[in-house]
């Protein structure tokens, strides 16, 4: 357990605006970003086809009118269609983490920039970072927007940020040790694999100076939450969000710790039943979608997230006017997230396609023994791509690792299975069985 | 000159083999010799039957996914040195075992290996040429069934 107390801080004013002021201030930039977005060709089309022009929408009560944006959407926009500003006037891009097809691009402006700085300093601000701390960033650095995110909202708070980028454990727990840092940022199941490295070398905690650490990039749970706090005697943090939508800066706990408080400035967030679209009741589980307020290069209407989580409208005890959202707990797609890649089982279906002699049936199985995630592929066994010799067996299971890995970026298990042994389904196939969610 | 192999993929799962078995002798089908390769996962179990069409037959039936190969069976000089006699003449050819395993009937001097060679052709000409004794199915039978 942590000994060390997080205070309650509050970065700026836009966290405790009253409601109507909040709302008077969403209704104006919702106003302005319908505007922006005449200059982006596929919402121009969207909302000809929706009937909508930029001059009926004026209230909060509009926002429903507008047409759904999807990562579907997205990609057909690739690289650049959803820009709303000339490509001169953006300073960086980004792009959707995961796997090895295309990614989904995004772009920021300066002004974009700082105001994501802003917002991740907020998060963390609400999570105990001050100034006088160094904190060490074990995210990726590159397109994924979690390394740079975190590293510029961290120097805009005026902290000393270690950018150690991800990956390489005993550097990272040398550089935690020798420069005494009060902060961690990176992945929970990447922090496990930090705890693990601790235990096996037997280094004390009195060696560390670690006092909390902020979590984002990938779903977690309660348990994995009080795991990680008892064994690295640190506070933990959650923090929300996506490329699509800014990157992480989204939400973010306080030092309540019950949900993650959304910057509404920033983001009009709704909570939608997947299947009607409709908003669900208050306080109920649905899926996120988020609209951009203040983003100048690609703004972005109604993103559906496919994230379910709930919204929890009530105000909090830290101050804070802002709603809450509660943990990610699904998708509303078959989308998964395995060591932080995102995954589709059909990206699994067309690498084996790619094997000659393997069936269309399989099953991806999906475990945390202990720390970190074990995929494991069933595949049927077929007389095509039966043999004799235990060599070509083996060199089978290779291929389809090969496959799978050219596919996904992920190196998973392959287990070769009788016929006929998977089970069949009428319908919509259930090809995964994820028993991660058990375990906490 | 080639004997007909059976082989079977077996998913390493308990009453696995049972079952293979059960099916086999509903049928009357008498296994004359058997090899298993197992990995953690899975295995292949190689099976001599001389019903090998009609065992293949109601094994896929069965839902095993079953399929014939070809191997050797060599008459080997029961001695020490036997064995190691025919490796040479496949090693100086260039040809490697894929995999081997004994017949456990004994015929005065000589013991029954049966071979899975890499180039089963190749394989057949150099111990031909070095006069190895190569039982045809008619011979095995003969010999495995007394």
């Amino acid at each position: 357990m942590s000994t060390f107390v997080v205070e309650n801080r509050i970065w700026d004013k836009a966290e405790t605006l009253p409601r109507h002021e909040l709302v008077a201030l969403q209704s104006a930039k919702l106003k302005e970003t319908v505007e922006r977005v005449q200059n982006v060709p596929f919402y121009k089309k969207a909302f000809s086809e929706a009937g909508i022009t930029p001059e009926k929408i004026n209230s909060l009560d509009d926002l429903q009118r507008l047409p759904f944006t999807t990562k579907a959407d997205l990609r057909e926009q690739y690289p650049l269609n959803m820009l709303a500003v000339d490509r001169s006037e953006v300073a960086r891009y980004h792009g959707s983490s995961g796997t090895t097809g295309k990614p989904t691009m995004v772009a920021y402006t300066q002004n974009d920039l700082k105001v994501w700085a802003n917002l991740c300093a907020r998060f963390l601000t609400g999570g105990g970072l001050l100034p006088e701390h160094s904190v060490q960033i074990a995210f990726g650095y590159g397109l994924f927007t979690g390394g740079f995110g975190l590293h510029y909202g961290a120097e805009r708070v005026g902290a000393s940020v270690i950018p150690a980028a991800a990956g390489n454990t005993p550097k990272q727990i040398m550089l935690m040790m020798d420069m005494q840092v009060d902060a961690l940022v990176c992945t929970p199941s990447y922090a496990l694999t930090l705890s693990e490295f601790i235990i096996q070398n037997d280094i004390p905690r009195s060696a560390l100076n670690l006092k909390y650490a902020h979590f984002g990039g990938e779903p977690w749970t309660e348990g994995m939450r009080t795991r990680i706090e008892d064994e690295l005697g640190i506070l933990c943090f959650n923090n929300y969000g996506l490329s699509e939508v800014i990157g992480p800066g989204v939400s973010g706990e306080c030092a309540v710790r019950d949900g993650m408080h959304i910057s509404e400035d920033a983001f009009i967030v709704e909570c939608i039943n997947p299947d009607t679209l409709e908003p669900v009741e208050p306080g109920e589980e649905g899926e996120l979608v988020f609209t951009s307020l203040c983003k100048e290069a690609m703004p972005i209407i109604r993103y559906r997230t496919r994230d379910i989580a709930a919204l929890k409208p009530e105000p909090c005890t830290c101050g804070r006017t802002t709603i809450r959202m509660d943990r990610v707990t699904g998708r509303s797609d078959d989308m998964l997230i395995i060591k932080g890649v995102n995954l589709y089982p059909s990206q699994v279906e067309q690498a084996l396609l790619r094997v000659e002699g393997t069936a269309p049936h399989y099953l991806i199985e999906i475990d945390r023994p202990d720390r970190t995630d074990v995929a494991t592929i069933k595949v049927e066994m077929t007389d095509k791509s039966f043999s004799s010799s235990m060599k070509e067996l083996q060199e089978l299971k290779e291929k389809i690792d090969h496959a799978v890995k050219g596919t996904t970026g992920l190196h998973m298990n392959i287990e070769l299975v009788s016929p006929n042994s998977l089970e069949r389904f009428i319908g919509k196939a259930q090809r995964v069985i994820d028993k991660r969610k058990l375990n906490d | 000159m080639k004997l007909k192999q059976l082989s079977v993929f077996l998913e390493n799962k308990p009453g696995r083999l049972r079952e293979l078995c059960a099916v086999l002798a509903e049928r009357e089908i008498n296994i004359l010799t058997l090899s298993l390769a197992d990995t953690e996962q899975f295995g292949i179990l190689r099976l001599i039957v001389k019903e090998y069409d009609k065992a293949k037959a109601v094994l896929i039936e069965k839902g095993f996914v079953a399929k014939l190969t070809d191997v050797l069976a060599v008459n080997v000089n029961d001695q020490p040195g036997g064995l190691s006699e025919i490796l040479k003449i496949e090693e100086d050819s260039g040809i490697s075992v894929e995999y081997m395993y004994a017949f456990t009937i004994k015929n005065g001097e000589n013991s029954i290996l049966l071979f899975r060679f890499d180039d089963m052709d190749k394989a057949v000409d150099a111990l031909e040429k070095a006069n190895v004794n190569i039982l045809n199915s008619i011979e095995f039978y003969q010999r495995a069934e007394g």
